[in-house]
């Protein structure tokens, strides 16, 4: 259980209690997973291995038990992200309504591939499978939020505005 | 006929969340009405209703859900505590009703999930939601503080004598943990690596206790049924198909959404007066994958006269599965279609079994070159081959569902598969 303090720090800190407090304390490990979530959120969106091992001595987890779960969970990110993370859904459903013309715009606003991050450090774009939306397809996840029913030029639109200088 | 299910018999009230989604807008439509009585009836009477009313899982499996409950130990021991596990990691592409209700019908799920607690003799439950599903997450949330401000949860739920509680669980991405071992498996912080049955989750399940794992619609119509009895819900639709049904219209529909229906609605119905028809009209219609996408798919004939319920789709070789309705007009290239779910699936799959982890990735590689024009005239036996060695040869029904989408590709859409041979009969197309 080393590690809590720097780990989560001040109000995480209450709040990575409350999380465990949803299982029987013999079982804290079922916590990993909203608890690696809460970590990736005070680390810019992604675990660092030093991270990973913190979330793993806070639960009296092997690293390795925790590492894999960073690699088996498509939320987790194991490298850096944008601050904003563009996530295009490119299953069936949204890309009968248009997702490659949402794909399209954000690529070429962004002037960046699937994958990658602009320099800045802006924004990084991916594309991900079914986010359970279909019917408000084509549908974008921007950080928590879901974007929905968009098209090429509102997806481009959006992008633009996250560029604005007051933002910094 | 203009609504989708007679407003008498709607369970659904506000799933397109016009109203009021608070504790006390969720009472002026019937909600936490004397629940105290429900509970009270105890485990055996409500077990033996939601039986009676036929009522089949909403998840896609459609297993009886009065027959699950019964398969839990008839007296807990103390030291192995029931759970329900309530399914909310909505990902089947084609598939967004539970997001409706998390958001809109909140109350109708948590007081389902204490109801069906009682049915399974559980003072526990979790509802593992979806990571991706944040907004979801927090409209539950605070609809379940708000149940515990009012004792409707907690020591002695509604006044009852019943200590119930609640947990929300997040996911963190990851479509086999819809599969109810595989969510087990992530409940106790594991990889979702779904689990060999036997034995079942009812003898051995979260953290080797008893544990039942139903859909969220599942459970958020049981306190409807409990009210108004299984005469009522078991009067709807057909026999062994009864009740309403929340239907998913996606894709080339004029106004796509998500809806409460009649078990057994004709399709053409669904979609021409709920969706407001194919675009470009009904003779426009390709093709329909009728329940999310591990249903194999239907060329319009087939679409004529579908019944949407277990057994007319069963019949007419697919299935009503999550009741993800996914249309797809002449427009459309159905190869191209049928192989981004073949990349669903491919990047899915758990990677537990060899012909799952393995398979997945030879289908998705094969379908993306007959979507390029670029197979070899060997592709098409290969991939009738591989689907085969993979239904049936898993762990789990993830594998039957990569394969399913791309056999009724080869049985209703040969021509299409054959016109991308390179070099062959490409010239047809022309």
């Amino acid at each position: 259980m080393s590690g809590g303090a720097e780990l989560f720090p001040g109000p995480d800190r209450a709040a990575a209690e409350e999380i465990l407090g949803r299982y029987p304390s013999v079982h804290r490990q079922s916590a990993v997973l909203p608890l690696l979530d809460l970590a990736q959120r005070r680390n810019g969106g992604w675990l660092p291995p030093a991270v990973v091992d913190a979330v793993g001595d806070y639960l009296d987890m092997p690293s390795m038990r925790v590492r894999e779960l960073v690699t088996f969970y498509s939320m987790f990110h194991d490298r850096p992200v944008g601050r904003y993370l563009v996530q295009v859904c490119r299953t069936t459903p949204c890309w009968l309504r248009g997702s490659d013309e949402v794909l399209a715009g954000a690529r070429e606003e962004l002037g960046i591939a699937p994958g990658e991050t602009t320099p800045d450090g802006r924004f990084t774009l991916i594309e991900v499978e079914c986010l359970g939306a279909c019917a408000d397809a084509p549908v974008v996840q921007i950080n928590d939020d879901y974007h929905e029913r968009l098209d090429g030029e509102q997806m481009r639109a959006w992008l633009r505005d996250q560029r604005r200088p007051e933002d910094d | 006929m203009t609504e989708p299910v007679r407003d008498a018999d709607r369970v659904f009230h506000n799933l397109d969340g016009s109203g009021d989604g608070s504790l006390a807008g969720a009472r002026q439509r019937g909600d936490w009405d004397d629940t105290r009585a429900l509970i009270l009836r105890g485990r055996d009477a409500i077990q033996g209703t939601v039986r009676e009313a036929g009522l089949r899982g909403r998840g896609g499996a459609g297993f009886s859900t009065g027959l699950k409950w019964s398969f839990m130990p008839k007296e807990p021991a103390p030291e192995r505590p029931h759970y329900l596990i309530v399914n909310a990691d909505e990902s089947e592409p084609g598939t967004c009703k539970d997001r409706e209700i998390l958001l809109h019908e909140p109350h109708k799920l948590i007081e389902g999930t204490l109801l069906a607690g009682v049915g399974v003799s559980a003072h526990t439950a979790y509802i593992y939601v979806r990571g991706e599903f944040e907004a979801e997450r927090r409209c539950l949330e605070a609809a379940l503080a708000d149940c515990y401000a009012a004792g409707l949860l907690g020591r002695d739920a509604c006044g009852s004598g019943y200590d119930f509680d609640v947990h929300v669980h997040r996911g963190a991405g990851a479509y086999i943990c819809g599969e109810e071992t595989g969510l087990i498996e992530s409940l106790e912080g594991k990889k979702g690596f779904p689990r060999l049955k036997p034995p079942f989750p009812a003898n051995a399940g979260l953290w080797g206790f008893p544990t039942t794992v139903n859909n969220v619609e599942t459970i958020a119509v049981v306190p409807t049924i409990l009210r108004r009895g299984a005469p009522w819900f078991g009067g709807i639709g057909r026999p062994q198909n009864t009740g309403t049904k929340l239907f998913c219209l996606s894709g080339h529909v004029e106004r796509p959404g998500t809806v409460e229906a009649e078990m057994g609605i004709p399709l053409r119905e669904l979609i021409e007066h709920h969706a407001g028809g194919v675009r470009g009209g009904w003779d426009n219609l390709l093709a329909v994958i009728p329940g999310g996408s591990s249903t194999k798919v239907l060329p319009a004939a087939a679409c004529e006269d579908l019944r949407m319920d277990f057994d007319g789709l069963r019949e007419a070789g697919s299935a009503l599965g999550t009741a993800g309705v996914i249309v797809m007009d002449r427009s459309t290239d159905i190869v191209a279609a049928i192989a981004r779910l073949s990349h669903f699936y491919w990047h899915e799959s758990c990677g537990q079994c060899t012909p799952c982890r393995e398979g997945t990735g030879w289908v998705s590689r094969i379908m993306d070159r007959f979507v390029a024009g670029a197979a070899a005239p060997s592709d098409l036996d290969t991939l009738e081959s591989i689907c085969g060695q993979i239904e049936g040869h898993t762990i789990c029904a993830l594998g039957d569902a990569a394969a399913w989408p791309v056999q009724g590709l080869l049985t209703h859409f040969r021509d299409e598969l054959e016109q991308r041979v390179a070099g062959g009969r490409r010239h047809l197309a022309a």
